[in-house]
């Protein structure tokens, strides 16, 4: 049971001057990938803090490092120069202490548990009771709308119901933080834009802290309150827009003036990370 | 049955060239002996009566199907199971070592892999003597160890087993280590998420994992298993089993004796791998698994 009482904050938690504390903090941060070829920058210099709270976005053309980033957050990578905290902590004490529910770009889940089995298996890793998980389960399947698939297996949902069994599964063991890395990139734009819907109800009704990252400006412009533009070779941030969209967004929120506004800065930021190469 | 009836058109089809051939290769083989036999006793048959002649010799160079036939159905049905001339009792003896066999085997294979996918220096110091075990023949290491044990006086079902476990711990060893391996990288990723100990990788994720490559692998094992215990029994002084009466039938020409008891030995191991199988197909349902 310690498992599930140590995610939450530890007394020491640095904090900014608004008071709140951060939930990443970063600095200088930079990694070198060894490759065949020689060494690759996949992170040069990020700069960044997260807020509790906050939903902040990553957006940015394939190897510009976004998902880098994110595994460098979950302690999935070790960066090679710079520093970075989660919840006060280093990447890998705050993994030991599941501070963070990962969300794959696919799914992943295991095929020879059931959608309820699969949600459960953080659970049992983590040792919490049989009558724990059963709560557990019940009210994570809810909140991703999946309540009477607990029985099934993952080939007998479609892809957008086994994403939202992925999600049910971070999110069962309360971490404040959820990491997900292209979570809808491979399903319908139809099946994305209900997930999207779906995830800023979570959101909203969990008050937990998202990094989502994503390769769809629409996305990223509809979900975050922040948005982090990155660009490749070698893999950086280019821009930090915050957006002042209301809390509440309906899909048509998409053809405000104020969206397309932030949209088109947006796709000006990578624009100007891509410009050296023509 | 759709597919039944889809299965049963183009096996059958097969059988029936099969046989129509193997009466073609008998009359080819057994031809000349009939003619000298004919020639000697001053007869002259017509073509039809030839033809019978070369399919009911006594020891024909190759019984036709139906002696075979015979054969097998008097020693499996018309004689008591644990009389001396039963094919049911050999197969029994050929069955109980290969069971034995096996099971060690798979016991050993899984043990190779599950050390050689924990352990990096046993993944370097392990594998290449495995490989090279396997590169022996088993022709002529199993007399040996049939004779070093009968010589302090362990004879019976312990070395042929032993023959069988050697045969058969080699696929379910590299079928293991490939399964326990096979987990994709997103799922290892996902564990280490949950900070989940190397146990908890193993049994809630790598174990699974492998289950259907075990049952791949076990398949060919088993049958592996029966080679070894038939192999084995060759050099026992053919006391009983498949193999002591393959050889028996050898030493006295009895040519229909010991195709029956290839039909025997085939039957045996088409029963184990349908079995493995069967395990199989009820473990990948108990795991969920997607109907074909």
């Amino acid at each position: 049971m310690n498992a599930i009482a140590s995610h939450k904050p530890a007394p020491a938690i640095p904090v900014t001057q608004s008071g709140v504390a951060d939930v990443v903090a970063a600095s200088k941060l930079g990694l070198v990938f060894n490759t065949n070829d020689g060494p690759v920058q996949a992170l040069s210099n990020v700069d960044l803090t997260i807020g509790k709270g906050e939903f902040v976005s990553f957006i940015g053309p394939s190897g510009c490092g976004k998902t880098t980033l994110l595994r460098v957050i979950a302690d999935l990578e070790k960066p090679t120069s710079g520093t970075i905290m989660v919840n006060g902590m280093t990447p890998e004490q705050a993994r030991e202490r599941r501070a963070y529910g990962y969300v794959f770009q696919a799914a992943a889940l295991f095929p020879w548990r059931t959608i309820a089995d699969n949600v459960a298996l953080p659970l049992e890793i983590m040792g919490i009771s049989k009558a724990e998980r059963a709560e557990r389960i019940r009210r994570t399947l809810e909140l991703v709308n999946l309540a009477g698939f607990e029985k099934k297996y993952p080939w007998q949902l479609s892809g957008g119901m086994q994403q939202r069994a992925s999600i049910a599964r971070a999110l069962a063991f309360d971490a404040d933080l959820l990491l997900m890395d292209e979570p809808f990139g491979a399903l319908d734009e139809i099946v994305r834009d209900h997930l999207n819907q779906q995830l800023l109800e979570l959101w909203a009704r969990t008050n937990k802290t998202i990094c989502f990252v994503t390769h769809s400006i629409p996305e990223a412009v509809y979900l975050s309150t922040r948005i982090v533009v990155m660009s490749p070779r070698p893999g950086r941030v280019t821009d930090i827009i915050d957006t002042n969209l209301p809390r509440e967004r309906p899909l048509d929120v998409r053809e405000s003036p104020e969206f397309l506004a932030i949209a088109a800065r947006v796709r000006d930021g990578l624009k100007a990370g891509h410009s050296y190469e023509d | 049955m759709d597919s039944l009836q889809s299965k049963i058109v183009p096996v059958g089809t097969l059988l029936a060239i099969l046989v129509v051939a193997w009466y073609a290769f008998a009359v080819m083989l057994n031809g000349p002996f009939q003619r000298d036999l004919d020639r000697r006793a001053g007869e002259t048959p017509g073509q039809l009566e030839f033809l019978m002649r070369t399919w009911s010799q006594p020891k024909p160079t190759l019984p036709a199907p139906h002696q075979v036939a015979q054969n097998f159905y008097k020693s499996t049905f018309t004689v008591k199971p644990w009389s001396n001339r039963s094919l049911i009792y050999h197969a029994w003896v050929t069955l109980s070592s290969t069971f034995v066999g096996f099971a060690f085997g798979a016991a050993l294979g899984i043990l190779i892999a599950v050390g050689i996918v924990h352990f990096a220096s046993l993944d370097r110091s392990l594998m290449p003597w495995i490989i090279t075990s396997q590169t022996i023949p088993i022709l002529a290491i199993a007399p040996m160890v049939v004779v070093v044990f009968a010589s302090i006086g362990i004879t019976g079902l312990f070395p042929k087993a032993l023959i069988s476990t050697y045969l058969s711990f080699f696929p379910v060893a590299v079928g293991m280590v490939k399964g326990l391996r096979s987990p994709e990288v997103m799922h290892l990723d996902l564990m280490r998420t949950y900070n989940a100990t190397r146990p908890q990788v193993f049994w809630k994720l790598r174990v699974p994992a492998s289950l259907p490559f075990l049952f791949a692998s076990m398949k060919v094992a088993v049958a592996a298993s029966l080679v070894g215990a038939i192999v084995a029994e060759l050099p026992t002084g053919a006391v009983a089993g498949i193999g002591a009466k393959l050889l028996n039938g050898a030493y006295y020409s009895q040519t229909i004796d010991i195709w029956a008891a290839l039909v025997a030995g085939s039957l045996v191991a088409v029963m184990l791998v349908a079995l493995v199988g069967l395990a199989g197909r009820i473990t990948d349902y108990a795991m969920g698994g997607r109907p074909a």
